[in-house]
């Protein structure tokens, strides 16, 4: 083999959602970092639907700006459209999202990459891994070119061994027609690694030219200027709209009459595709009593007519994805420009990996994204920031980043891979963490900017003003606690006419602010609230004393997983030799080999009573090394 | 993740001492004795002190107990955590409504073994103690297991997995709107449609905890008369019961005359006597007003001590009190058993579960055959080890109340117009308390729920 005996710090393979926030995080943290991918016009792709955030999500894209990542900034630059959803429920589910421009999101990633110090971005196709006593040290590309590295970090989303199928089409592929890898799979089998089949699908995108928006109904997006990013200041003011239809009783007709032909049921697909996100043909088999399903119809950028119709993810033929188009209301004449397909993959079985994404197998070699069995662009760049700080960590020896459940919704995501793995594509779901109103969108830099800091992605400019934020808050609360607002006429006046509340007695505006009518807003119009405080730092004053109930509630329960989570398990331990274990347990933590009794009382099938024996067991070891 | 709550148990044995304590241990032990104990302040004093006062229901003021409490602060205690002793009087009554009183306030009630298993986890007691400790722990999961089965009645448990559904198939809803808040085919949860949701399972777990039958042994024994004709021994049998067990005598004033309750103590069950004084005087009284009161305490019992002559033939009378206990839980004692027999019963119709011991009160014979009778038709006999059958009994009925206070503490909010995300907090923490009565776990579930009761999906 060739080498140009060029090393690097830190490898990314993949330039994905993953790949990118790592590379750039490792750059960034000083590590000499190569991002090399098949196709560089695929940086930063999306391909599925041109949005970003959400539920759930959009939490993430702040808690990856809170800690110094990109996802945020560059969707603040390159959206079309962007929405506040759930405002009509509590602080804890608010949840921002963004329509993206596909193609300009990609420009501007690509080149804030080549613009990153310490980062090179190269095109190539990585066939093998490049491992001595068990540790990687570099990789080696279909073109003989090999590259050392103290860490790898494999990010190749669904190329592992890609398969697409439409109707009883199917061809060795990536995503959209792009290159397969098929070798690197291969050598992952052959160091041990297990993996899975996994697989996900995409809709059909219609030309706009060819579609009677007259019948559908516009979605547009808010008024007010919003931002994923804490640090950007520049709105766009031109937003576009998204349009909302319908399928009806003729569309299920041709899907029901076709069913034969879908590979999902025809037995073509053997990945597991994901509940939250079924194709079209499931949604009709398994929920045959609705008589219609919603479409979104989202523009894929400025520059485009191409309209993804969210909504429609399917693998039937093609002819048939036709007539199932020109039967929707306003689609009638829609032209498909590029059809919608099913595609297969391997995926790593994410309990091989420790908390760090780093794998157990193989030292120093790491996965995230889509690799690890999740789908998403945001669960991607999460994991993708974590492995990208981690590998680069590793490479300057110093701790690794772990977050747990209440620092964020990334902490969760990665604790329920590696601790419970996954046996559908993972999506986050709001429900999937306990401490919801702890993991807020409003609150995401308070968890995680000085993680941010420590590790070396947030300069000192950024942290200051940061601390400067917290002591403000803390300043105007404890103020709040101190001054009384008198129940005056006039005052009696002001506050039932502006939010129906009125005063029995002196108040603290601490605890009027609890009333569940009354906003900071009102306190200023009262007099009582402090016109120079920012509306970042009102909004944490406003949420903190209004639900701090729930919010202590909460941080009780935190406060016992971090009890749990703070008993480490030592990395030596036998299961093997202890006694009264139960069988799946012992085999479950064998497999898991979980880092604290926090985390083993997480996997499924270990019961207290075996919590309870690795306890003693601890215990009884420390014991008897004291005594020796 | 239980392994750090703060703890709780009656640390004496049931029944038995004049004092009993009620134990608890970890760093909210002070705390919560404090929520429920007048007298002082106890977050302000020193540690290993003993304070005198009252143990009072914070809601509803009512003094259940006079106490000695002792506090120990951490590390020097039997567990190196915050441990708080109350000193009760004996009784099981009393100091079950102080433990109870303690579980409702944020402890959790203590798996056998507990203490000695946290002293050790602590570094407390040395390693020769730690085999005996993994032998508790096991011998509890495999007793669990049967108590899980046995104990928890096939109605109550099916009750609990259907309001644990209710609660779920609302949280998927809820879910369902806050993961997928632009879904317009699912309706929108409000909280005036989660009102009447959240108070239906509320007033079932009310009804539940009403009529628990264990539950309601423990909160007030199981209220039971001695029933029978004059002279045929109700009252050798009561003395004997009493004198077998220490009695508590309770005083209920407010009543015209002085009626009597006394509570003994068998192999772990109270049982509540009623109008003892009715048959220490019926012994004289004109059959006529005997019956009458036996009608009255009949209506009121849960057990009838059903008691026959055997050395007498079954009379008119006998047949007509027979008539009023016949539905009842009922014991047959046929007395007087040293006698020749003239008693003839086998043209009772009796019920499937009623049971016939014989007797002979003046002798001492028989008295443990009632004790063994009665404790199995309350204990149903598959547990050995009374404490431990008592325990998982405590244990449902305290997640109940958990339970119910979660979603007590919801409705408050839904009247508050909370955010109904916030909301959802209290639901969860109630589907999970009612979750630990059956052994369920709790997220994936969840969102199994919201996949199968909703299309989503883009």
């Amino acid at each position: 083999m060739e080498s140009t005996g060029m090393k690097f710090d830190v490898i990314v393979i993949g330039a994905g959602h993953a790949g990118c926030e790592a590379a750039l995080a490792s750059a960034r943290m000083g590590s000499k970092t190569l991002l090399i991918s098949i196709n560089l016009d695929t940086v930063a792709y999306m391909p599925c639907n041109p949005s970003i955030g959400g539920p759930a999500k959009g939490i993430v894209v702040r808690e990856i700006d809170a800690l110094g990542g990109e996802m945020g900034k560059n969707i603040d630059k390159t959206h079309i459209q962007m929405r506040m959803l759930n405002t009509g429920k509590g602080p804890a589910v608010r949840a921002l999202r963004a329509q993206a421009d596909k193609y300009l999101y990609q420009h501007e990633m690509k080149k804030t990459i080549e613009q990153q110090d310490n980062l090179v971005l190269e095109q190539g196709l990585v066939e093998e891994l490049i491992i001595e006593d068990d540790c990687v040290k570099g990789i080696i590309t279909r073109t003989g070119i090999r590259y050392l590295a103290d860490a790898v970090v494999i990010t190749t989303g669904t190329y592992l061994r890609g398969k697409i199928i439409i109707g009883n089409v199917e061809y060795s592929s990536g995503p959209n027609n792009q290159q397969p890898s098929i070798r690197l799979s291969e050598q992952l089998i052959d160091l041990g690694f297990d993996l899975v089949r996994f697989k996900t699908g995409t809709p059909p995108r219609v030309n706009s030219k060819t579609i009677d928006y007259s019948k559908t109904e516009i979605q547009p997006g808010d008024d007010v200027p919003r931002a994923f990013s804490f640090e950007t200041t520049e709105y766009k003011d031109d937003q576009i709209p998204c349009w909302l239809t319908y399928t009806n009783e003729q569309t299920h007709n041709i899907i029901n009459n076709n069913l034969h032909l879908s590979p999902m049921y025809s037995g073509m697909i053997v990945g597991t595709g994901p509940r939250y996100c079924p194709s079209i043909e499931d949604k009709i088999v398994r929920f045959n009593d609705k008589p219609r399903h919603q479409l979104f119809l989202e523009p894929e950028g400025r520059n485009t007519e191409e309209v993804y119709v969210q909504g429609l993810s399917t693998s039937l033929p093609e002819y048939v994805q036709i007539q199932m188009i020109k039967s929707i209301s306003g689609l009638e004449n829609a032209q498909i420009m590029r059809s919608g397909y099913a595609i297969e993959y391997d995926a790593v079985v994410p309990t091989q990996l420790w908390p760090t994404l780093e794998t157990k197998i193989i030292k120093n070699l790491y996965t995230a994204g889509q690799i690890n069995g999740t789908s998403g662009y945001e669960e991607a760049a999460g994991q993708g920031l974590i492995a990208g700080i981690n590998a680069s960590l590793k490479a300057q020896k110093k701790e690794p980043l772990i977050l747990d459940r209440s620092d964020a919704y990334i902490g969760v995501l990665i604790d329920d891979l590696v601790t419970k793995g996954t046996n559908e594509p993972y999506r986050l779901l709001t429900s999937r963490a306990e401490y919801r109103l702890i993991l807020r969108h409003d609150n995401a830099d308070v968890r995680l900017t000085g993680y941010g800091f420590k590790v070396g992605l947030i300069n000192e400019d950024r942290y200051s003003r940061f601390l400067s934020k917290l002591d403000k808050i803390e300043t105007e609360k404890q103020r709040l606690k101190e001054i009384t607002i008198k129940p005056t006429k006039e005052i009696q006046e002001l506050l039932f006419n502006l939010s129906g509340s009125e005063l029995k007695d002196g108040i603290k505006p601490y605890e009027l602010l609890k009333r569940p009518e009354i906003h900071y807003s009102h306190l200023l119009k009262i007099g009582f609230g402090n016109n120079e405080l920012e509306t970042e730092v009102l909004e944490q004053v406003e949420i903190q004393i209004k639900y701090e109930g729930y919010i202590e509630k909460s941080l009780q329960q935190v406060e016992k997983m971090k009890k749990m989570d703070s008993k480490k398990i030592p990395d030596n331990i036998d299961y093997d030799s202890i006694n009264g274990l139960a069988s799946e347990a012992r085999q479950k933590l064998k497999q898991v080999r979980p880092l604290s009794i926090g985390q083993a009382s997480r996997i499924s099938g270990v019961n207290p009573a075996d919590i309870s024996i690795l306890l003693v067991y601890i215990e009884q070891g420390k014991i008897a090394k004291t005594n020796n | 993740m239980l392994e750090f709550d703060t703890i709780a148990a009656i640390s004496t044995a049931p029944g038995e001492g004049a004092i009993a304590i009620v134990r608890l241990s970890g760093d909210r032990a002070v705390k919560i004795a404090n929520l429920i104990f007048k007298g002082k302040n106890l977050n302000n004093v020193h540690s290993h002190t003993v304070h005198y006062g009252h143990i009072v229901n914070p809601e509803t003021n009512v003094v259940l107990e006079e106490v000695m409490l002792t506090v120990m602060l951490a590390p020097k205690t039997f567990t190196k955590e915050d441990v708080v002793e109350i000193n009760c009087h004996g009784g099981i009554v009393s100091v079950n409504r102080v433990l109870e009183l303690v579980l409702e306030y944020g402890a959790r009630l203590a798996e056998p073994g507990e203490f000695t298993k946290r002293a050790f986890l602590n570094g407390r007691i040395d390693l020769s103690q730690a085999e005996a400790v993994i032998d508790i722990i096991r011998a509890k999961t495999d007793k669990a297991m049967t108590v899980a089965l046995n104990q928890l009645e096939g109605r109550l448990s099916n009750k609990i997995v259907s309001l644990r559904q209710k609660l779920l198939e609302t949280l998927a809803h809820i879910e369902v709107n806050i993961d997928y808040p632009e879904y317009d085919d699912v309706e929108e949860m409000t909280n005036s449609i989660l009102l009447p949701k959240v108070t239906e399972v509320l007033n079932e777990l009310e009804i539940m905890l009403q009529s628990a039958r264990h539950g309601k042994i423990i909160r007030e024994g199981v209220a039971t008369a001695i029933i029978g004709r004059p002279n045929v021994g109700k009252s050798s049998l009561l003395n004997a019961l009493i004198q077998e067990n220490k009695a508590i005598v309770t005083d209920i004033p407010g009543t015209t005359r002085d009626v009597i309750e006394e509570y003994v103590n068998v192999r772990g069950i109270p049982l509540k006597l009623i109008d003892t004084a009715g048959i220490r005087e019926t012994e004289d009284i004109v059959e006529k007003i005997g019956v009458e009161r036996s009608k009255k305490a009949i209506s009121d019992a849960d057990l009838v001590l059903f008691v026959l002559n055997n050395n007498e033939q079954f009379s008119d009378k006998d047949l007509e009190l027979f008539n009023l206990v016949e539905d009842k839980e009922i014991v047959i004692v046929l007395n007087k058993i040293d006698l020749p027999n003239q008693l003839n019963i086998e043209g009772l119709k009796l019920s499937s579960n009623a049971i016939i011991v014989k007797t002979s009160v003046n002798n001492d014979h028989g008295i443990e055959e009632l004790e063994e009778a009665i404790y199995n038709k309350y204990m149903g006999g598959a547990i050995e080890g009374n404490d431990l059958t008592y325990i998982s009994n405590t244990r449902h009925i305290d997640l109940i109340k958990k339970s119910k206070k979660s979603l007590n503490e919801a409705v408050v909010a839904i009247k508050c117009d909370t955010p109904i995300d916030l909301i959802q907090i209290d639901l969860v923490r109630a589907w999970e308390y009612l979750g630990q009565i059956i052994g369920d776990s709790v997220q994936e579930s969840l969102i199994d729920q919201l996949f199968s009761q909703f299309c989503l999906g883009k």
